[in-house]
């Protein structure tokens, strides 16, 4: 595939993901937008929102194998609307995307696939539970219990998750505010899976099990015009609680931040902008970019104080749309291990 | 100073607008034919990386249907849900378009030549949007919006998978291209598409190779012509030169620095080179403009190429046109300028013409001559490749340009001594005195005569047997092709009903020795023993191949794998047959392989033979049959007679080009004796002032001068038969076996060669009338003058 006409045909609901959001402003241009105090209603929300201009299913996972090494994996399915609303077999405006990914302490093997829309190539279905783009299935009777699959040129991996806790809402509810002119998104999770399965790598297969995070998110226009880029971390400490705490890069160079603080319980408490922080502490040359690869990250109302360092600094996902996704550990007020996205790094 | 310097140069064009309208007609006719053949190579080059681009067809493995039919959608969808990276293509025509709609999102070249574009206004729900050319849009139909993409080829239009799907009416695909990055553990093709089958990539046989012969030979035409225009550029600037030496030395008398001088001379002559060359880029422009319809039907009959027919100004042609003339020129112009540098101030300023050619010019010249010809020998004894064959006939004509001059010499050495009388003396002597200032011409002559008969003799030799072929290879009086296996069964159940004798042709391709080659299956008959004629064949070779233990292989093929019959050929992974016989095919050039029908069904069980030729008394009454019964539109079928006439009509367009370039040379060629002998008519009048003085008459010495002219023409063309005849050699057996796989036989067309050579006659007696009548009119008083400073 050709970086170009995909470039294109994704250019604006694509383009959030790594390049900002310039240009996307805040006309959502016939698409549904998020509205504050949602009621979700599930299974069906699990399900694809058409009406907006972006979604997606997006897996990471912590693992390790029998003797101790640790490995990163990411399943990540996006929708992308051309236009709101569904159509008739290849007129569907729907496109689809998914990347996969392995982690490893020096390797990053990254793979992606598409698909239109409305002849069955790709799609989610609620009820059972089956998102899937080709082969690679994320699938199950309900959303607690699934198995995993993808595949690439030089990797591969089978799965299977089971959650041990509830769903948790970000922001008000599942209404995650993005910029202080509003820009919202709704977005939830399952951070409480345990996983197992194998990963099949160029040297050969490989047990392992470990914990996996699911984020839901759909929206219209979900950043402000003066953001660039993100810096996402899900962290799930050795006491069993876990943060979420994203910041959106603003030009000006102040942050917008949120954060959602998990209990091990699943209860959750939801920070507005400022209470999370993160400050890069040092950079690596990534794919020719300066990436920061070491991070100091605060919540200070939880008394969380961490240094956040990559499991592999080359975690760069080089498809079509580029980006850095990969494992990390954490040392300081908490320990634990996590995800880390960063986008906007041109 | 300088003002003055340059009117003083200029004066000399005033006095000699023959002159000057020799060197701008001289530069402008070369640069005209040259930038024409680049314009249209460029053309033709543009609509080649457009059709690559467009679809990317070449590079990519396919899935193919093995009924050859087309593919459901549920197909690919199983595909991807395996694993299989392949994205959809459908393919049809409207009207005369061929529609392609490919899925962007999937597809492994994007959009293809769309890409370089930027954005583009993609719309999968909205109303019918194609892509092509300004050409193409006309031929689409009115409700379908056409988005204008100048780098799109020609006849095609290109659309969204879903959209041209609505345009055709269908819901299937026509085939899969697979990407090169698949994943692993995928299931094998034959498990989740066992209709399918893998067709690898097309490799060495892209439109741009294949066509690449062709377009040498336009090159090699352009060339020619220009090496003739610059004879004439050449001859001028020595003329000029020679005629201005007196004013040169004044000028430097005067105190003219020689570094001003040499500086305004050439500021001067690339100036009006530069005018020239401009001149003839327009005239080129034209001459491209009027062949390129032609060299597009060529292209498109020869190698199924579509070319654009609408000619753009591109800057790689007119450029380089207008670079090689002024660089042409300033090659001309650098030996004359070295000479003026180097002149004592006051040598004498008698014209060289006077000079008799010196035997040491004459023996570097024979001794240059003898080294290219004996390369052309050992180019045409060990030589490989089209170049090589070019570098040949490059050798072989300039080696006997260059000889034409030293045999004319010994020739006219001869004829004087022979010569009966003083006249007839002189006559000699005067030609021979003569010689060193109409070698150029002559030279230029003999180049294009001997063009003209090579080319002539290769399109003749190529026409006669391309008829026997057709004969050979078009006995069956109706050709019908079907679409499916069914429709298919049903023809030839119901042309057995009818008793007709049948030939089915079942056919697929395949890489046979490392080559793309359409594989035949063929069912033996009386038809195929009667009509085919074979290259080289083992006794018995239909038998062979009826019984399935040999195969028929092309011409092509035998020459490209050097199998030849005897040799064994790799049919299937597990099957090696020997070649039974080597057929000439002029069809097409593509490697073919031909097998007995029960073979190849074997091989292929899942084919169907969608193309059959059916021997009948009647073929109306059988067409109108057929499509009664099976529903076979008309469209469908096709009768002998019009395949014949289609195919002589492709081939007679395709050498129209070829003609037209001789016509072209040729008319440089007399135009370059014309200027030569105008430009020496003034020089020559202190030589003929004598001659008159001792009493010939104005008449006669005019007539002297047309007589001289057809008799060096005369000559010219001796020389040229043996050298066109050398000429077609290397072009039938060296450049076509090279160019498009085949060596075709030589024939003599005697009668040809001598109407050409009356032509030649004609344009010599042409190019020196006005010369002769110039001089039957010159005034005694003129002619007197020459004795005024002689004491």
């Amino acid at each position: 595939m050709r970086l170009r006409p995909l470039a294109f045909l994704c250019l604006w609901p694509i383009a959030a993901l790594a390049q900002g959001f310039s240009g996307l402003g805040t006309d959502a241009e016939g698409f549904a937008v998020p509205a504050p105090n949602p009621s979700f209603s599930f299974p069906a929300d699990h399900g694809p929102h058409p009406d907006y201009r972006i979604e997606w299913w997006y897996l990471t996972a912590n693992l390790t194998d029998p003797d101790g090494a640790p490995y990163g994996l990411q399943w990540t399915l996006f929708r992308s609307a051309l236009a709101p609303g569904e159509g008739e077999g290849w007129q569907s405006p729907q496109v689809w995307f998914a990347h996969a990914a392995v982690t490893t302490q020096d390797t990053h093997l990254a793979t992606e696939r598409f698909a239109r829309g409305g002849i069955g190539q790709a799609g989610v279905t609620a009820d059972p539970f089956r998102a899937w783009i080709d082969e690679w299935t994320l699938e199950g009777a309900d959303v607690d219990n699934l198995t995993l699959t993808a595949r690439g040129p030089d990797f591969a991996y089978d799965m299977t998750l089971t959650a041990d806790g509830p769903l948790v809402f970000h922001g008000e509810g599942g209404f995650s505010v993005k910029s202080i002119e509003g820009q919202a998104s709704y977005y939830y999770s399952q951070p409480f899976y345990r996983i197992e399965g194998t990963l099949t790598l160029p040297a050969g297969r490989v047990p392992v099990s470990g914990t996996a995070w699911l984020d839901r998110e759909w929206s219209s226009q979900p950043l402000a015009e003066n953001q660039d880029g993100w810096d996402w971390f899900s962290l799930s400490f050795d006491d069993g609680s876990k943060l979420m705490g994203f910041q959106l890069r603003q030009s000006d160079g102040t942050d917008f931040t949120s954060s959602t603080w998990i209990a091990p319980d699943g209860t959750s408490t939801a920070y507005p902008s400022g209470a999370f922080r993160a400050e890069p502490l040092a950079h690596s040359t990534v794919a020719g970019r300066e990436v920061p690869t070491r991070w100091q990250v605060a919540l200070p109302d939880r008394g969380v104080d961490v240094t956040i360092s990559t499991l592999n600094p080359n975690a760069w996902m080089d498809l079509t749309i580029p980006y850095w996704e990969g494992p990390v550990t954490m040392s300081g007020s908490h320990t634990g291990r996590g995800y880390l996205e960063m986008t906007g790094y041109e | 100073m300088t003002r003055a310097c340059l009117s003083a140069l200029m004066s000399h064009w005033r006095r000699n607008p023959v002159q000057i309208f020799a060197y701008l007609a001289g530069l402008a006719l070369a640069t005209a034919l040259w930038s024409g053949v680049q314009a249209i190579n460029a053309e033709a080059r543009a609509s080649y990386d457009a059709a690559e681009t467009t679809l990317g067809e070449a590079q990519f493995d396919r899935l193919v249907s093995r009924q050859g039919a087309s593919i459901d959608q549920d197909t690919y969808l199983a595909l991807r849900r395996a694993g299989w990276q392949v994205s959809p293509v459908i393919e049809g025509r409207l009207g005369a378009v061929r529609v392609v709609g490919i899925d962007p999102i999937t597809s492994p070249t994007g959009f293809g030549a769309l890409d370089a574009g930027g954005p583009l206004p993609l719309d999968f729900t909205g109303p019918a949007q194609l892509f092509a050319n300004a050409q193409t849009a006309r031929d689409l139909p009115d409700d379908v919006t056409v988005t204008l993409t100048p780098d799109i080829a020609s006849g095609v239009a290109l659309g969204d998978v879903g959209i041209v799907q609505r345009l055709l009416g269908r819901d299937d695909l026509s085939y899969l291209t697979v990407a090169p990055m698949q994943p692993m553990g995928r299931p094998d093709l034959a498990t989740v598409a066992p209709t399918l089958r893998l067709q690898p990539a097309q490799q060495g046989a892209s439109v741009a190779q294949l066509t690449d012969s062709f377009h040498l030979n336009l090159t090699a035409f352009g060339l020619l012509s220009f090496a003739v225009g610059l004879f004439i550029v050449h001859s001028t600037i020595g003329l000029a030169f020679e005629q201005r030496r007196p004013m040169i030395r004044t000028l430097r008398s005067l105190g003219v620095p020689l570094n001003t001088l040499v500086t305004l001379i050439t500021a001067e002559m690339l100036g009006l080179a530069a005018i020239g060359a401009l001149i003839g880029i327009v005239l080129g422009y034209l001459i491209a403009a009027v062949l390129l319809p032609d060299v597009a039907a060529t292209l498109r009959g020869l190698y199924g190429a579509e070319i654009s027919g609408t000619l753009q100004l591109r800057a790689e042609w007119w450029l380089s046109g207008l670079a090689i003339a002024v660089l042409g020129t300033a090659a001309a112009l650098a030996g004359r300028l070295w000479q003026i540098a180097r002149m004592p101030l006051l040598a004498s300023a008698r014209p060289r013409a006077w000079v008799m050619a010196s035997g040491a010019r004459l023996r570097v010249q024979a001794l240059g001559a003898t080294a290219l010809l004996i390369a052309a020998l050992a180019l045409s004894l060990f030589g490989q490749g089209l170049m090589a064959g070019f570098a040949l006939l490059g050798c072989l004509l300039i080696g006997a340009a260059l000889l034409l001059p030293v045999l004319f010499n010994w020739a006219l050495a001869h004829l004087q001594t022979l010569a009966k009388g003083p006249v007839w003396g002189w006559f000699w002597a005067d030609t021979r005195q003569q010689l060193p200032t109409l070698s150029l011409a002559l030279m230029a002559l003999l180049l294009a005569v001997s063009a003209n008969i090579g080319v002539s003799t290769m399109v003749s030799s190529f026409r006669t047997t391309f008829v026997a072929f057709l004969d050979q290879r078009l006995a069956p009086e109706l050709f019908v092709q079907v679409d499916d296996a069914a429709q298919s069964a049903r023809l030839e159940a119901f042309l057995t009903q009818n008793k007709a004798e049948i030939l089915p042709l079942l056919s697929t391709k395949a890489q046979i020795a490392g080559q793309p080659t359409d594989l035949y299956g063929v069912r033996v008959g009386q038809t195929y023993r009667d009509n085919w004629q074979f290259l080289g064949a083992t006794p018995a070779p239909w038998d062979a191949v009826q019984a399935g233990t040999a195969v028929i292989v092309n011409e092509q093929l035998a020459r490209r794998a050097d199998l030849w019959v005897g040799d064994s050929v790799q049919i299937s992974p597990d099957l090696d047959l020997p070649i039974a016989a080597v057929v000439g095919d002029y069809g097409n050039p593509h490697g073919q392989v031909v097998l007995s029908e029960d073979l190849f069904r074997t091989l292929h069980p899942d084919l169907a033979p969608l193309q059959f030729g059916i021997r009948t008394d009647d073929t109306d009454q059988l067409r109108a049959q057929i499509t009664a019964a099976l529903g076979i539109p008309d469209s469908a079928m096709i009768n002998q007679a019009a395949i014949k006439a289609m195919s002589l009509a492709v081939f007679d367009r395709t050498f129209t080009v070829t003609a037209a370039l001789n016509v072209l040379t040729l008319l440089v060629a007399g135009f370059a004796i014309l200027m030569t002998l105008l430009t020496l008519a003034d020089l020559r009048l202190p030589q003929l002032a004598p001659v008159w003085a001792l009493g010939l008459t104005r008449r006669t010495l005019g007539r002297c001068e047309l007589l001289r002219a057809v008799a060096l023409a005369a000559l010219v063309f001796l020389c040229a038969i043996p050298l066109g005849l050398a000429l077609a050699w290397v072009l039938l057996t060296i450049i076509n076996t090279q160019a498009f796989g085949w060596k075709l036989p030589m024939y003599l067309f005697p009668a040809d060669y001598l109407k050409l050579g009356l032509y030649a006659l004609m344009a010599a007696l042409l190019a020196a009338l006005w010369p002769a009548t110039r001089l039957m009119r010159t005034r005694p008083s003129t002619l007197l003058k020459v004795f005024a400073n002689e004491a």
